[in-house]
């Protein structure tokens, strides 16, 4: 064991695994994350607090972290590259540790730009970082685990237990880029990999069967990711504007016939989980019901993945 | 080439202000060729200065004086006369400019005329982009002579990041992705597997990182050589 987190034990087990997300709030109110916790609560084996999302201020990914963990929840806490160099990195990460945090998803973070292309008005003129990029992170989390060794050399007081993510996005562009970059991730350290949102089956199985060619699926962990659909335009949105989002049009079709669109994503939900499951080399999925915690219950449930294995 | 562009009118003139006489100073370089601050932009610069203080029915001189390279102590020199004759100097050079200015000429308010913005290229009539960051360390030959820190918004070294769309930057369609046009050119030179290896977090002290740099080459210097 690398770490000993909940997550890497149900993979090591060989189980299917699932992680969900959570968005922390925006503000210092403990009570929408502690509600979030509830509607999660034991329909994955590990939960992504994600950090800073789209660029705008949010709770901390750590300090929310941190609550989960007390609240008996297992944290995937995500570090982006975008606000924090390499000092700061280290500090945070061996803070979160200490505090029984013990898995990491290494991201570069949305630009800050980013924020301002939504509805909120978020940080545009912010100074950025990317002291590293997402790659380096992952290095740089390794070397705390194995070598208990600062970026820089300098030796730590012991090992730093963690189970090591990384993002993939195998259909972004350019494409023929994107199995060298999960090479490279894995290379770097990743233990499991939790990739951007498949709706294309057939593209995605694709992108695996390169990725199995290099034996990338052998020495880290995939988990496709799913966004749960609320409706046609969401999907719409997603296969214009969200770089590595293919919706196939009778996917959109599907939910615009819909009487009950809100059933009818836990279904395609549920429905994807079951296609991603049968592709060899997949060895979970990354449940992301932005803002529509509610639905994960359904969603695993549904792929009959409940109860979670206790390991 | 160091790429500028002229400050906008209104706020060159509340830099400077009520002074009863100012010259502005061009360079005859890199500011000439992308049009901020040579010669002619003195001039278009002065005439709306001029216009603008006879609206407001004020009294303003304007001198114009453009020399070779204002960043060199030898052609400041050839400004003197009309320094001494003014007030308040607003250069229209990139920011090594006026600093040099402002060595030089240490009683005289010395004023951006000006925002110096980037390292770059003309990429057609008109149009000039970014380049380089002078990073100090430089790293070409491993990304197809195409530069990831000047030229990708998160400046990521070992490959694009998961917000490409179509060749454009996750930051604005109006940007290239410098990862993807690295990607294209190495595809192009049969070159794509350089990519395969991990590079290690960048050095960035030799860049601005590691505080005001300097380049000191002995050989030219009398006191030094042995
Ligand atoms: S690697 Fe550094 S020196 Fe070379 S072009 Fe890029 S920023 Fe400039
Ligand atoms: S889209 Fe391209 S240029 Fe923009 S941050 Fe990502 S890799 Fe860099």
């Amino acid at each position: 064991m690398k770490s000993g987190s909940n997550l890497e034990k149900v993979l090591a087990a060989g189980h299917f695994a699932v992680t969900a997300e959570l968005g922390p709030p925006m503000g210092c109110n403990m009570e929408p994350v502690r509600k979030k916790i509830e509607l999660l609560r034991g329909t994955a084996d590990a939960y992504n607090v994600t950090d800073c999302q789209t660029a705008v201020v949010r709770m901390s990914s750590i300090a929310t972290s941190i609550l989960l963990v007390r609240e008996g929840l297992e944290p995937v806490m995500q570090m982006t590259c975008r606000d924090r160099n390499r000092i700061a990195i280290q500090s945070d990460i061996l803070g979160a540790a200490g505090h029984g945090i013990h898995n990491c998803l290494c991201i570069a973070g949305d630009h800050q730009s980013f924020g301002a292309a939504g509805k909120l008005k978020g940080h545009p003129g912010a100074k950025n970082v990317y002291d590293v990029d997402s790659i380096q992170l992952v290095g740089i989390l390794k070397q705390l685990r194995d070598d208990s060794r600062q970026q820089g050399g300098d030796a730590l007081d012991g090992p730093v237990p963690l189970f090591i993510g990384a993002a993939w996005t195998p259909l972004g562009d350019p494409i023929q880029i994107r199995t060298t970059r999960l090479a490279k991730k894995i290379r770097a350290g990743a233990d499991f990999i939790q990739t951007q949102a498949v709706y294309d089956i057939e593209q995605f199985a694709e992108a695996m069967r390169k990725a199995r060619d290099k034996g990338l699926h052998e020495r880290a962990a995939i988990l496709a990711g799913i966004i749960v659909p609320k409706s046609a335009a969401m999907l719409t949105y997603m296969n214009k504007s969200v770089p590595g989002v293919i919706v196939p049009q009778h996917l959109i079709d599907r939910m615009q016939a819909a009487a009950d669109r809100r059933a009818e994503g836990i279904r395609i939900a549920t429905e994807l989980i079951e296609q991603v499951r049968r592709i060899e080399g997949v060895r979970g999925v990354h449940i992301q019901a932005i803002e529509w915690e509610a639905a994960v219950r359904d969603v695993v449930g549904g792929a009959g993945l409940l109860p979670r294995p206790v390991v | 080439m160091i790429i500028a562009e002229r400050k906008p009118i209104e706020e060159i003139l509340s830099i400077i202000g009520d002074v009863d006489s100012v010259l502005i100073a061009g360079c005859a370089t890199c500011v000439a060729d992308c049009m901020a601050g040579g010669e002619r932009e003195v001039g278009i610069l002065a005439s709306a200065l001029r216009i603008a203080a006879a609206q407001r029915g004020k009294q303003l001189e304007v001198l114009e004086v453009t020399v070779e390279r204002q960043c060199e102590r030898e052609f400041i020199e050839k400004a003197r006369e009309k320094v001494d004759r003014v007030t308040l100097v607003l250069s229209t050079a990139c920011g090594v400019g006026v600093q040099a200015m402002a060595e030089r000429f240490p009683n005289k308010p010395i004023c951006p005329g000006v925002n110096t913005k980037f390292l770059g290229l003309r990429e057609a009539e008109g149009v000039w982009s970014e380049r380089c960051a002078a990073c100090g360390d430089c790293t070409l030959h491993l990304t197809g002579g195409i530069c990831p820190v000047a030229r990708c918004s998160k400046s990521l070294l070992n490959g694009p990041c998961g917000g490409s769309k179509g060749g454009k930057c996750e930051v604005s369609e109006d940007v290239d992705c410098g990862w993807h046009l690295i990607v294209e050119r190495l595809t192009a030179l049969g070159q794509l597997d350089r990519l395969e290896v991990n590079i290690p977090p960048k050095n960035w002290a030799a860049s601005r990182d590691g505080g005001p740099r300097k380049v000191v080459k002995k050989e030219y210097r009398d006191e030094e050589r042995e």
